[in-house]
């Protein structure tokens, strides 16, 4: 079948399944967008590329199928940047697809080019510029088998238009469509290792049933393995108390009675403590990231590791594990859990970690995550907002959140029960993520409840993304936590700039968050009251044919804790000044002599 | 100068890449974003036309370069990654020098040249192109020697490297195929 390269990239992207394109055309992608007219494909136009890279994401995090974008060569290429590294950093399956000037143009400084392949090169897990339009159906296929396999991540596919265009010699293809097999054979470097080693399993699991004080950490790789059910029969079996970073919220549910919530530099203090008086870490899919790790040399000083990770990259990259396993999570954890049971049956015992599960439900009673509620005419504290807004929502509700305080808020306060509910930058650390990111998670799974909690901060950095919403009909909400500051900066200075406050102050009212929120076609609210706090988000429940907005004025003054200072060690952990009074009055009474 | 003798941070690799269009800047990528200087590169088809082998040559501690290659293992054109124990490889580099010298004094250089199994590969009036291949350690001795009479113009390729054949298996590998070439 005779094809032009714009049909066969239609054709190629339909064949590998996708239903949405986020995009916006330009002159050298135009040729592209003639044959999207006539495909089952949806296209959302965005009202800025960032808005497109992020709603990729947004809604490869909700499906677990990969996003894709698709922008104009130059500055449409520029602006995905961001997103291209947010989802390099998070692991994010995502195709981008760049325009580009023709091949004839390439390296002449053409209008709109970029060298968007160069650029691009360190923030994606490959990239392709694809020089001749009989090799567009053998790309596509290759991009979506390296972002999905192995470690998932961006691909970026850049088209130079004459491939592309019917007018030109060069578009003229004839259509096939490469086998699993010859798309392995044509990536001779990429075999990524899914398969546990026997051995260091059973060594694995010899550690597992010996521990007396062992932790389950949890990354983000859980969920990218679909991991999340083989992680529960695991912890259950063995009842190991469970932490899930920032990136695995969600992936073991936290009303589970060994679910520990999350540890790190925000982290709730028993998580926190947890690693660091562990005798052994079992280490799944994550990374050792510096935001849980705190100082390195003192972190987790007693544990021995076990570090489970597809990428071999990520084994003794910041600890050198004792136990390194190379593997997909979820294979690895159903081997693990099967050498375990026979072990079991074969009369190994594990020690007693009653003990050890009594120290932590101590430090849960003394140190649980906690805010001063206000006083009388006291602004709203954002975790009432929060815990509000977490109490009010189906629990399959899907949260998406900005960067700064409120992200912190929202992972700590959040009660995620599901895998795939919880949104969020945490590698590249994005302000503006949350808007289009939820948009994106909305278009997958348009069943789903979608919020977005943002800052003001960050929804002044994408919220043109509600033009898009309220355009496509897609009935995201979002909550502003408005504190007139870019908050976390704030926090930092008045915590270790001896409050010199410089460039965070935003002004509360400047803009005018519920006129620009109706401006762009969503319903908005504004609530400075606690008693208002209910029936807004009441209302806002209620409206499903359009976004909403709600702008929560919020209390400047408020911190987020526990904290551990940048650089620190975890044990230097630092809880609010009313919990650490308190725990000191209490060992004080502890220790006088009863009458 | 002194670089070079410091031999125990030098690590020689050898990656098999696929030979595409900007697989070098991707190589070469990892270690300048490490800010890690590469010493020496040298880069050539193999004998398959799908693959290149580049011999890269870095001043490292060991323990980024394992973080190292572990990442270049993670480009997807990257096929095998071998590091070259210096005790357990044959490593070569070639010279070639433009050297400055008056007719009086040719006779030296071309003895020098000689000593070191060199070759001359271009004679004038005031200067002499020779040409050396050898171990690294040999070429920058011999440099060394050159440079009082001056230097025009050198360039030497990078270093490049194999294994050292084992004893004993490979050498009987050796005869046999040798043999079966002959029957
Ligand atoms: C694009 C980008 N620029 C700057 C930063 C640094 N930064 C981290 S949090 C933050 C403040 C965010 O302010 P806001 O959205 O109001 O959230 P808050 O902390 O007040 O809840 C800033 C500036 C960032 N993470 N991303
Ligand atoms: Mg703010």
């Amino acid at each position: 079948m005779q094809l032009n390269g714009g049909q066969a990239l239609i054709k190629a992207l339909e064949m590998e399944g996708v239903e949405v394109i986020f995009g916006l055309p330009g002159g050298a992608i135009l040729p592209v967008y003639d044959p999207i007219i006539d495909s089952p494909i949806r296209h959302i136009l965005v009202r800025h590329e960032q808005g497109a890279g992020h709603m990729a994401e947004g809604y490869a995090h909700a499906t677990g199928k990969p996003g894709v974008a698709m922008v104009t060569s130059g500055p449409g290429a520029t602006n995905i940047v961001t997103p291209l590294a947010d989802a390099y950093m998070d692991s994010v399956p995502m195709i981008c697809i760049t325009g580009q000037v023709g091949t004839a143009s390439i390296g002449t400084d053409a209008f709109q080019e970029a060298d968007i392949t160069g650029i691009t090169q360190s923030v994606t897990k490959h990239n392709y510029l694809v020089t001749r339009a009989a090799d567009i159906p053998r790309v596509i296929r290759e991009a979506f088998h390296i972002a999905t396999t192995g470690r998932p991540g961006p691909v970026l596919v850049d088209i130079p238009k004459d491939i592309v265009d019917p007018t030109h010699p060069n578009s003229a293809m004839e259509w096939y469509w490469p086998t699993d097999a010859e798309v392995i054979a044509g990536l001779p470097g990429y075999r990524p290792t899914t398969v546990g080693h026997p051995r260091k399993i059973k060594e694995a699991a010899a550690m597992i049933l010996a521990a007396e004080r062992p932790v389950l950490y949890v990354g983000g790789g859980i969920l990218k393995a679909r991991a999340a059910e083989a992680l529960r029969e695991l912890a259950e079996l063995v009842e190991i108390p469970v932490v899930t970073t920032l990136m695995a919220r969600g992936a073991f549910p936290d009303d589970h009675p060994l679910c520990l919530g999350m540890p790190g530099m925000h982290g709730n203090y028993t998580a926190i403590m947890s690693m660091q008086e562990s005798d052994l870490l079992i280490a799944l899919g994550s990374r050792f990231d510096d935001r849980v790790t705190g100082k390195v040399p003192d972190f987790a000083p007693l544990a021995k590791i076990i570090h489970v990770d597809i990428d071999p990259a990520e084994l003794g990259k910041v600890r050198r594990p004792d136990v390194p396993i190379v593997g997909d999570c979820n294979l690895v954890i159903l081997e693990l859990i099967k050498v375990i049971k026979a072990m079991q049956a074969k009369g190994t015992t594990q020690p007693d970690i009653t003990p050890w599960r009594s120290t932590l439900s101590g430090w849960q009673e003394t140190y649980p995550l906690a805010y001063e509620p206000p006083a009388e005419g006291d602004l709203l504290k954002p975790q009432m907002v929060l815990e509000a807004l977490r109490d009010s929502a189906p629990e399959d509700c899907i949260v998406a959140s900005g960067v700064g305080q409120h992200q912190m808020w929202t992972s700590q306060y959040w009660k995620f029960r599901h895998p795939y509910t919880w949104i969020n930058s945490g590698g590249l650390g994005t302000m503006g993520f949350s808007v289009p990111a939820a948009i994106g998670a909305k278009v997958g799974r348009p069943d789903r409840m979608v919020w977005a909690i943002d800052g003001d901060g960050c929804f002044q950095m994408t919220a043109q993304e509600l033009v898009t919403a309220a355009a496509e009909r897609i009935p995201v909400k979002i909550a502003i936590l408005n504190n007139a500051y870019l908050g976390m900066v704030r926090q930092w200075q008045e915590m270790f700039y001896e409050e010199r406050y410089s460039e965070v102050y935003l002004s509360p009212d400047l803009p005018d968050y519920v006129k620009w929120a109706e401006a762009m076609g969503c319903v908005a609210f504004r609530v400075e009251h606690p008693d208002d706090i209910q029936p807004t988000i009441d209302k806002a429940n209620a409206i499903d044919d359009r976004p909403v907005v709600i702008e929560f004025r919020t209390d400047a003054s408020e911190k987020v804790f526990p904290m551990v200072a940048s650089g620190k060690s975890n044990t230097e952990v630092q809880v609010p000044e009313f919990q650490r009074l308190a725990a000191k009055t209490a060992a004080a009474s502890e220790k006088e002599p009863r009458q | 100068m002194n670089d070079r003798q410091n031999d125990l941070k030098h690590h020689t690799l050898s990656v098999t890449v696929e030979n595409k269009a900007g697989v070098l800047a991707r190589v070469v990528n990892l270690f300048s974003r490490r800010a890690y200087n590469i010493y020496s590169l040298a880069v050539a088809p193999t004998d398959d036309e799908r693959f290149s082998r580049l011999t890269v040559v870095v001043d490292v501690e060991s323990v980024p370069l394992e973080q190292i290659v572990k990442q270049l293992h993670k480009l997807i054109n990257v096929v095998k990654i071998v590091e070259h124990d210096p005790r357990h490889s044959v490593e070569r580099e070639l010279l070639i020098a433009t050297v400055k010298v008056a007719v009086s004094d040719r006779h030296q250089v071309a003895e020098l040249t000689r000593i070191f199994e060199g070759r001359i590969l271009a004679v004038s009036h005031d200067a002499l192109t020779v040409s050396l291949e050898g171990h690294p350690a040999k070429i920058d001795d011999f440099e060394d020697l050159l440079r009082p009479f001056g230097i025009a113009e050198l360039q030497r390729t990078g270093r490049v490297a194999l294994n050292k054949l084992e004893r004993e298996t490979p050498r009987v590998h050796a005869v046999s195929s040798a043999k079966s070439k002959v029957s």
